[in-house]
């Protein structure tokens, strides 16, 4: 069963950290992702940039639209992912709870449905 | 799928004239469906399917015991009934929509069925109280809104029918269906596992577990709404889900508390609403009609709950409790005790309702001018804006203090805050009281 670990936190908190403490969030995320590829969870994975780099697609009557943002309105934003394969649901809840920003902002743990490729 | 009920008395029936009767299926039903259902959806990975067969099975074996009389293990024929027929139905599903995961579905069944046809492990006694417990944990798991776990633990564990949930809670039944059909979803879509936590994670999930049931008994118990019938029932199968934690992981001092505090406070049903359906204070009670069999339990338990270490809300609690429950007349209640139990009470759960039985307490135990004092500072905290307790109490230790006007204008405020027809009733007759006094003087 795989999961889709979206990580939400505060953009501008993280950028108001010294450097020496955003180095410390880096190695912790380096020694996380390290050991859940050992424990056989890791299937993928990414930091996102900076949600004001995002841009919005919509396609409406054949017409594409493209915005930029979304500025979100919320505290806290999607800076970054996990995708994992768990045993179930409480496995996937151990695993979101060692990632780092589990501790100032907070995971969303999201099942995936699986689709039989065509 | 209602419910069934027994109609009469079995201990009177003498047990030959009607084996295999329609009312033994219906004790069976009452005592062993619970565990039933939890064995078949760890055998079937659906609580819906295990909800639909366990139905059929029941009523397979309407038709059958009477003519052929009781197996001799029925919960065990119940369960291969109801697993066999699990199998029948998703065959005859799959003709119509034949996945491959449906089709995998039923080989899992039939190589299940004939390992537990062979050598029944699978219904050890040991086995199928862990099926129980598992239950208790996926009803209760934390992953599920409050209000779910709550729904799903009285129709599962207990038994209770979606409409009888619905007319507890005053939510429309469609709600309430709809909560579960919900809960379900999530626990199979999001893969909520049917387990026991290990130990790692044992105390806080056991937390959960002991919310909700404390959430049941106190919907039972506080008269807030709901008619009396549904609401003794709410705190029979809190008491009920106690007992079942106290027995199946002996070892948690914490569940034994929470069933002695709710023995105890149950112990004063009979006491606490008079014959015209109002509200009779903890200290006016007729304490004859307390249940001293309850009593004696609750205290042996919250004796060992302590003893083994018990430091919760639920065990300061359930000490309160047995301090009252030890009081023969209400002038004999230890109240410097119960003064230090909510001190100690304020520091584990601080919140402005503990701050206000304090209060109460200190004003028993150190007089009302003592207890007034600390209801000023109470005064102005948004959380009891609206509860009426804060000023029934007031009203209260004026009245004693012989401050009818004051006291009546506490009372007034009171019965615009309440919203129970008991206790307004009590509240207006206390205002009639202190009107009267302050006319008279």
């Amino acid at each position: 069963m795989q999961y889709l670990l979206l990580i939400y936190g505060n953009e501008e908190s993280f950028g108001k950290m010294s450097k020496a403490e955003q180095g410390g969030v880096l190695q912790e995320y380096g020694d996380f992702t390290k050991s859940i590829a050992q424990s056989g969870h890791y299937r993928g994975g990414n930091e996102l940039a900076a949600i004001s780099t995002a841009t919005t697609v919509r396609v409406r009557d054949k017409k594409r639209l493209v915005t930029d943002g979304p500025f979100a309105e919320t505290k806290e934003q999607l800076g970054g992912y996990y995708l994992i394969e768990a045993k179930d649901l409480d496995d996937a809840l151990a695993v979101a709870a060692r990632i780092p920003s589990a501790r100032w902002g907070s995971i969303e743990v999201r099942p995936i449905v699986p689709h039989d490729m065509p | 799928m209602s419910r069934m009920t027994c109609p009469s008395p079995l201990s009177t029936a003498p047990a030959t004239l009607c084996v295999g009767s329609r009312m033994d299926v219906e004790r069976i039903y009452r005592e062993e469906s619970g565990r039933i259902l939890a064995t078949l959806i760890r055998l079937l990975g659906s609580f819906d399917l295990a909800e639909e067969v366990m139905q059929e099975a029941f009523a397979a074996a309407l038709e059958q015991w009477p003519k052929r009389g009781i197996p001799d293990n029925a919960r065990a024929w119940l369960v291969s009934t109801a697993h066999h027929k699990a199998v029948d139905m998703l065959r005859r599903r799959s003709r119509f929509d034949s996945k491959r995961q449906e089709l995998q579905k039923i080989a899992e069944l039939e190589q299940q069925l004939s390992e537990t046809e062979s050598h029944d492990d699978m219904l050890r006694p040991d086995a199928l109280s862990d099926d129980r417990l598992r239950l208790i944990f996926t009803c209760c798991h934390t992953a599920l809104m409050l209000e779910a776990q709550v729904a799903l633990t009285l129709r599962t564990l207990c038994g209770l029918s979606t409409e009888e949930i619905a007319r507890a809670f005053l939510v429309p039944l469609a709600t309430m269906a709809q909560r579960l059909v919900r809960a379900k979803q999530k626990i199979r879509d999001a893969h909520i596992p049917y387990q026991v936590p290990p130990a790692s994670e044992l105390t806080p999930r056991l937390d959960a577990v002991m919310l909700v049931v404390y959430l049941i008994f106190n919907e039972g118990y506080s008269a807030s709404s709901g008619d009396a019938a549904i609401r003794r029932e709410l705190c029979a199968e809190a008491i009920r889900l106690a007992r079942l934690l106290c027995e199946l992981l002996p070892a948690q001092n914490e569940s034994r508390a929470l069933l002695a505090l709710m023995l105890l406070h149950d112990s004063r049903r009979s006491a606490r609403v008079d014959e015209n359906g109002e509200v009779v204070l903890l200290e006016e009670q007729d304490r004859s009609l307390w249940d001293r069999e309850q009593i004696r339990e609750g205290l042996e338990l919250v004796e060992s709950a302590l003893r083994g270490g018990a430091e919760s809300a639920y065990a300061l609690q359930a000490a309160i409790a047995a301090i009252h429950a030890q009081a023969t007349r209400a002038q004999e209640t230890d109240w410097k005790q119960i003064v230090a139990l909510y001190e100690r009470l304020l520091r584990v759960q601080p919140s402005p309702i503990v701050e206000l039985n304090h209060a109460a307490a200190v004003a028993m135990a150190a007089g009302p001018a003592a207890g007034l004092l600390l209801l000023d500072g109470l005064e102005g905290k948004p959380e009891l804006r609206d509860y009426y307790l804060l000023p029934a109490a007031r009203g209260d230790l004026l009245r004693r203090l012989q401050q009818w006007s004051e006291a009546a204008l506490a009372y007034r405020r009171a019965l615009g805050l309440a919203s129970n027809d008991a206790v307004r009733s009590f509240l207006a007759k206390r205002l009639a009281d202190m009107e009267a006094r302050h006319g008279a003087t």
